[in-house]
């Protein structure tokens, strides 16, 4: 999923400037998990909004709001409460936010950053394990992703400032290369590879990404 | 075919002589004078000069225009490059313009990451890994780029990298240890080290590779300082003892000379050669090498 986390309060209301009548969305799926922008969220800062000073036409926590054509859909069953708004505060990922502002004429505000593809480990807690850098490694490193998991993304073994197995970059997290080597050692007792993996193709990560299926 | 290399560092290992090597920091700024006056007073004492590249992630000025002069004086330089901050364009553009300048040693490593350093909101680059570094300048050395396409004037590098001895566990910095032989590296200058058991251990797996050994050791000027790496610099850990000594010290500065004193005469039997980090105390350099009595005989 992707985690998300909502901006400081002062700073949305700072894109606010001369806005008095807004609309507020959320979404019902990865926002609602991390607890960003789900019913709960979308109800707090309507709540603050109007404390301070806002007028909040409604709300609606589409599902999901990365989902251009159901935004689109969404926001028209919405009628003059989305048109009496002179902006839309949108409490979803970055791509949420942008379906928004495609599917609409309003003023856009997006109320949270949006921070990575996520694990969820347990409920609130969420970790990085995938980097979607275009060049899965996973069959070569014992299911660890050292691109994602070592802050450097290193692909021939840990670098100097491991210690113990730990992370030089953040002392009480274990180093990537040391967690594949122990995963290797305790699953059958195998070595690490001792193959140089060459550079990573940086030309399979293209921005903007994007893909068509085939019929 | 055998290139000429112009390395006066390679000559001296080839020939097993003890080197010694100390690291000179560049400046932060573009006035190389001072740091210049530091390398022509080492002149005799040392054999080659590491130049940092923005060391700790601290920006300053790149080490490719010290290292240049350096080597337009005879002072043998020894550029380190990191992977931190240039993509593997930069870091081959860079090489050619090394080999320009008449500088032949380039040390190869991935670079402290870069929120340790005065520009944390930098965008780390880490395009390739010390291990691809260095096959890198193997692909220059034999006339082509990554791309594989053919050099207009081929380079000649004397290739290092760097290792950390004290690495827990030490298999697996084995196994890069391995890569980065296999990858060309014909010298390790090591993270300080602070007893020689830890050497002995690490000669005895790296001897097979055929790679020559600079042991590193760090002049502590004080135990503050001590705590502070101990911190904030990765990959290296003054034992507490020491630190106690530092601390117990009148003249702390005196202890932590006579410490690398002492680390010197204990590490040099079982290495190559070995890597004086001054800390910006590089004229007490001389003091650290008295003990040394080097092979061939030649004053230190």
């Amino acid at each position: 999923m992707i985690v998300s986390k909502q901006k400081p309060f002062p700073e949305i209301l700072a894109s606010l400037e001369n806005v008095s009548r807004v609309f507020l969305i959320g979404c019902a799926k990865c926002a609602t998990v991390c607890k960003s922008g789900g019913e709960e969220q979308v109800w707090q800062m309507q709540e603050d909004l109007v404390a301070a000073g806002k007028e909040v036409t409604g709300s609606v926590v589409i599902d999901e709001a990365c989902h251009m054509l159901r935004v689109q859909r969404d926001l028209r069953a919405k009628g003059e409460m989305v048109t009496a708004a002179e902006a839309l505060i949108v409490l979803s990922c970055g791509a949420g936010v942008q379906s928004v502002s495609a599917g609409s004429n309003r003023m856009t505000v997006a109320a949270l950053d949006t921070l990575f593809l996520g694990n969820i480990r347990r409920f609130g807690q969420f970790e990085q394990r995938c980097s979607l850098c275009g060049e899965c490694r996973l069959n070569e490193t014992a299911g660890i992703c050292p691109v994602t998991v070592c802050p450097k993304g290193l692909l021939n073994g840990p670098c100097g400032g491991m210690s113990e197995g730990k992370c030089e970059v953040s002392p009480e997290a274990e180093c990537a290369w040391y967690q594949i080597y122990v995963r290797l050692r305790d699953r059958g007792g195998l070595p690490l590879p001792q193959e140089t993996i060459p550079p990573k193709d940086f030309s399979k990560l293209i921005k903007p990404g994007s893909l068509k299926l085939e019929k | 075919m055998v290139s000429p290399m112009k390395s006066t560092l390679h000559d001296l290992l080839a020939v097993d002589r003890f080197v010694v090597t100390a690291e000179v920091s560049p400046p932060k700024g573009c006035d190389c004078g001072e740091f210049m006056e530091k390398a022509r007073a080492l002149r005799g004492t040392v054999d080659a000069i590491n130049v940092t590249d923005n060391q700790g992630a601290n920006m300053r000025i790149s080490p490719l225009a010290p290292a240049a002069l350096l080597a337009g004086e005879g002072i043998e330089p020894i550029l380190q490059l990191t992977c931190r901050d240039r993509n593997r364009l930069a870091l081959q553009s860079e090489l050619l313009a090394a080999a320009t300048f008449g500088v032949t040693n380039v040390l190869a490593l991935t670079g402290d990451y870069i929120t340790f350093g005065d520009h944390a909101g930098a965008k780390p680059v880490f395009d390739l890994d010390a291990v691809q570094l260095l096959q890198t300048i193997a692909a220059l050395n034999s006339g082509r780029d990554l791309a594989g396409t053919t050099l207009h004037g081929a380079p000649c590098f004397f290739p290092g990298a760097a290792a950390a001895p004290e690495a827990e566990p030490f298999e697996l910095t084995l196994t890069k240890l391995r890569k980065k032989a296999e990858a060309g590296t014909r010298f390790f200058q090591t993270q300080a080290l602070f007893s020689p058991e830890k050497l002995v251990r690490f000669m005895e797996a790296v001897r097979p590779l055929g790679v020559k050994v600079i042991a590193g050791i760090i002049l502590l000027k004080s135990a503050g300082m001590a705590r502070y790496m101990n911190a904030r610099i990765p990959g290296l850990t003054v034992p507490q003892e020491l630190i106690a000594e530092l601390e117990e010290a009148e003249r702390p500065l005196e202890a932590g000379v006579a410490i690398a004193r002492r680390l010197v005469t204990a590490l040099s039997p079982h290495c190559d050669g070995i890597h004086i980090m001054a800390m910006g105390k590089e004229e007490l350099i001389p003091e650290i090498l008295a003990d040394l009595h080097r092979n061939d005989g030649k004053e230190g």
